[in-house]
């Protein structure tokens, strides 16, 4: 009997904790570039009322729209935060659903795949717009925006308008956040050592090397050299691409980082420009934190602004997130470090920049600055209801134009960083925000630089980016940063990956789409 | 009337009450449980297409379990297979020498038949194959475990270490000794945290660079010292998060069992002389052998959807050196490939099941009978 009671005693405690551990869902890390906010002084809400043109209040009275997006808590908290405003004007109302950044592409596709279309808008990445045109899920915004005074679609930089928003010659997006990778350092370390800013990935590393283990901010602790977010399910495979873009794309945008735009082969597979790449990319791990292939961007940023990096790479979010930190004044930007030498596809062989290789280079130096990401960017569902519709894109419109933006690009909390013309001639709300007039010009000159590069790379969007990229571009990487694979090794298991993706989605589909996403004059 | 009252009587019957109020219940459980699983071959079997208004399912086979038996996803699934070690020749032929002396004298004994020997057989070779997969991987130069293999680690890893210290802790707890209430409430703690937050809480604690206990790590002079580059310790940074979530499970469970057991027997043994130890060996474990085959094999089964502690520790890395299978599903399904998704999730099921059925015919049984 004893031994009933025992087993008894056994079960009704396990029925209990199955029953409270059921709630355990996976919750993945989020892989969002958006930034780790400080606390920043909110605008002020009268900004934004001359934004909206139309009679106050009853514009989209009665109406109530459903925006899906990231919950940050950056991105999702301008949305929240300026809800209100653009309620009052137009009697409108806004239900912001903020989800972790792995679901919104999920629940997005499924929720308009399946026609339960619960919602009207989504803000998240342009990159996915490859799996929601094709099928029809995105209203098309063409008109809309070139005739939206709100919007003022001419203010927005030429790449994120004619460019990251347009996919197969037609906008489906309103740019919210201009997003591209740059390289960061202590301005005041290298000023002191007359140094200049890495204009190579071989600057970079001699710089890195420089500065690791030596005390970098005063604490009395040795530091690092760069700090480099490598952690798998997050955004290491993004960095690798900003390593090899300038040694794979050297005749401009429409070159194409990823693919051979003749008969879609992987560029990021058996070739001299890859390999160098991946190496220099497993260096400079040699000169960050010991746990860098751990790290996401809360953690290069968290080291970055306390002053223990002499160099990172990241979006534009660090610009805005080092007021009121160690960095904040001794920090520069600049350009994505280039390469002096560019793939020959014919040969798989690296050959030297000259004016037929690299046209647009600069000092003999190819720079192809990444486009990751593209920006947080509102669409529209092209089943909801008109009214809806109409409401959603106002609320878009009112949130990227120059008055609302303008102020938010310059927040870090907001994880949004600068898209417009009047963001960087505009230089009143960054100093608001804190940044001392040389680092907001160098912020903005590195930005500009970036942009008006005419071999600037965009991210892929096409069907099945994700399984692209953050399936077998991840792991590949993660592997080869672990030692699992070699340099052959990786670009094989890239290679072969992407391979299999494009056969399965139709090779022919796949590279009409590639070279279609290449096809926009900037 | 006699009819009215024999009716009501059926209908007050236990044959009556069945189909009102058990087998409702029944099938409408076997629909909730059959509906997913059916649902799931045929995902397992597609792939998924977005149309114009809507989505469909093309059919395509076997090619999503191909692809990862055989196919490119093989390195992930069952990892680098490479000729084993001397040593590892040594496990495979010792493990297949056993299987064959157990199932030759099986058959010698008369006591199963013919559907009983077959089903041994098949489950010989299947332990053979598990065991080719494991030497080829882990004792082999060259070889390296894929999710498969890290799953049974992180499950048998798991148990042992908590099978282990929940014992010993049930043990101290069921003593008389002061402040006992307060320590079987702080050993159960860790229960009710949930596994999403124990991850992030081993995350910090592991962070030798920035973590909260970076000045106890820079003390110890590991500064430079981290969980992540190396597989083996990232394993078992996971084993260990696991282990600190679980073991209070093992430890109440084991417990109740503990306060339950007859002292008088053990009062008796040790007034005729017995040592602590012989007590304990004799009479202590035997009497939980019941109850700790049964917390095993819920661990087991519990232990093989890990999935929170080493995607949000690691992601799964450094590699996929902690890619356990239902993160490997995971991944396939955030990036949408729900076919490759439900046939790792398949793999899992029929894991599970071969492993349970193997443990409740081999082991439990016996042991219980030997209890």
């Amino acid at each position: 009997m004893s031994r009933y009671r025992m087993v008894a005693a056994a079960i009704i405690p396990i029925l209990v904790l199955t029953a409270c551990n059921s709630s355990a869902s996976p919750s993945p890390s989020s892989s969002a570039p958006a930034a780790s906010a400080p606390a920043a002084s909110a605008p002020a809400a009268s900004a934004s009322a001359s934004a909206v043109a139309a009679s106050p209040g009853t514009k989209f009275k009665g109406i109530s729209v459903n925006i899906l997006t990231f919950n940050g808590p950056q991105v999702a908290e301008p949305l929240q935060r300026r809800a209100p405003d653009w309620e009052q004007l137009t009697g409108g109302h806004v239900n912001v659903v903020a989800v972790g950044f792995q679901t919104i592409y999920d629940k997005a596709l499924l929720d308009a795949s399946t026609g339960t279309n619960s919602f009207d808008g989504y803000v998240f990445d342009p990159q996915w717009m490859g799996d929601f045109v094709g099928p029809g899920y995105l209203l098309d915004l063409t008109d809309r925006e070139k005739n939206d005074p709100q919007l003022d679609q001419q203010d927005i930089v030429p790449f994120f308008r004619d460019y990251n928003s347009v996919y197969n010659g037609k906008n489906y997006t309103i740019p919210l956040d201009g997003d591209f990778h740059m390289v960061y350092y202590r301005s005041d370390l290298l000023t002191k050592d007359g140094l200049k800013p890495p204009a190579t990935w071989d600057d970079y590393l001699t710089i890195a090397q420089k500065y690791n283990g030596q005390d970098l901010n005063g604490d009395g602790q040795p530091d690092y050299g760069s700090c480099i977010a490598k952690k798998k399910g997050a955004q290491s495979y993004w960095w690798i691409i900003s390593v090899a873009a300038g040694l794979l794309q050297g005749k401009g945008t429409s070159d194409g980082t990823f693919f051979d735009t003749t008969n879609m082969n992987p560029l990021f597979g058996k070739n001299d420009a890859m390999t160098l790449a991946l190496q220099t990319y497993a260096k400079t791990a040699t000169f960050g934190p010991p746990d860098e292939l751990n790290m996401d961007v809360g953690g290069s940023r968290g080291l970055f602004t306390t002053g223990r990096c002499a160099l990172t790479m990241d979006w534009g979010d660090i610009g805005t997130l080092t007021p009121g930190t160690y960095a904040q004044d001794k920090t520069g930007a600049t350009i994505t470090p280039g390469w002096k030498q560019v793939l020959d596809r014919s040969t798989g062989k690296l050959v030297a920049c000259d004016a037929t290789t690299c046209p647009y280079a600069v000092d003999g130096v190819n720079y192809a600055p990444f486009g990751s990401f593209g920006g947080w960017s509102g669409a529209i569902n092209a089943k909801s209801p008109a009214d809806n519709q109409n409401a959603a894109y106002d609320f878009l419109s009112y949130m990227s134009a120059p008055a609302q933006s303008g102020i938010d690009v310059t927040l870090g909390k907001t994880g949004y960083n600068p898209y417009r013309t009047s963001h960087f001639t505009n230089t009143a709300p960054w100093l608001a925000a804190g940044l001392s007039q040389a680092a907001t010009d160098n912020y903005l000159g590195a930005i500009k630089t970036s942009l008006d590069n005419k071999n600037f790379v965009l991210d892929l969007r096409i069907p099945q980016t994700k399984q692209y990229e953050q399936d077998v571009l991840d792991t590949a990487i993660s592997q080869y940063l672990a030692k699992e694979l070699d340099e052959a090794g990786t670009e094989d298991a890239i290679a072969n990956g992407w391979n299999s993706i494009t056969d399965q989605a139709g090779k022919d589909k796949q590279l009409a789409a590639y070279v279609s996403s290449l096809g926009i004059k900037k | 009337m006699r009819l009215a009252t024999d009716t009501l009587g059926a209908w007050r019957s236990d044959g009556a009450a069945r189909w009102l109020f058990i087998w409702p219940a029944v099938l409408l459980i076997l629909a909730l449980s059959l509906f997913p699983l059916v649902a799931s071959i045929a995902m397992s079997l597609s792939k998924l297409v977005f149309n114009p208004g809507g989505v469909k399912l093309d059919f395509i086979g076997f090619f999503n379990y191909q692809q990862l038996l055989f196919g490119l996803e093989r390195s992930h699934f069952l990892g680098v297979l490479r000729p084993p070690t001397a040593i590892g020749w040594a496990i495979l032929i010792g493990t297949i020498a056993l299987a064959a002396v157990a199932w030759v004298r099986t058959a010698r004994s008369g006591r199963v038949g013919i559907v009983g020997l077959a089903l041994r057989l098949v489950g010989g070779v299947l332990l053979a194959g598990f065991v080719w997969i494991l030497v080829q991987t882990l004792a082999s130069e060259g070889g390296r475990p894929g999710s498969l293999v890290v799953t049974l680690i992180f499950v048998f890893g798991g148990i042992v270490l908590q099978l282990g210290l929940g014992l010993g802790l049930a043990m101290l707890a069921v003593q008389q000794v002061p402040w006992r209430r307060l320590f079987r409430i702080l050993f159960l703690i860790p229960l009710t945290i949930t596994p999403v937050g124990v991850g992030y809480m081993f995350l910090m604690m592991t962070d030798t660079s920035k973590g909260p206990l970076e000045p106890a790590w820079v003390a110890l002079g590991l500064r430079n010292f981290t969980w992540v580059t190396d597989p083996w310790l990232a394993r078992l940074a996971v084993i260990i998060g696991d282990t600190w979530q679980w073991t209070p499970f093992v430890f109440i469970v084991l417990l109740a069992a503990l306060e339950s057991l007859d002292q008088e027997v053990r009062e008796a043994a040790l007034v005729d002389g017995a040592s602590r130890w012989q007590s304990f060996r004799n009479i202590t474990m035997p009497a939980l052998l019941p109850v700790t085959t049964t917390i095993v094999l819920i661990r087991i089964i519990e232990g093989f959807k890990i999935i929170d502690m080493p995607n949000i520790l690691l992601g799964g890395g450094p590699g996929t050196a902690t890619q356990s299978m239902t993160l490997q599903a995971y991944i396939d399904w955030n990036t949408l490939n729900l076919g490759r998704s439900a046939a790792v999730a398949y793999l899992l099921l029929i894991l599970v099941s071969i492993v349970a059925t193997v443990y409740v015919s081999f082991v439990r049984r016996r042991v219980t009978e030997l209890a």
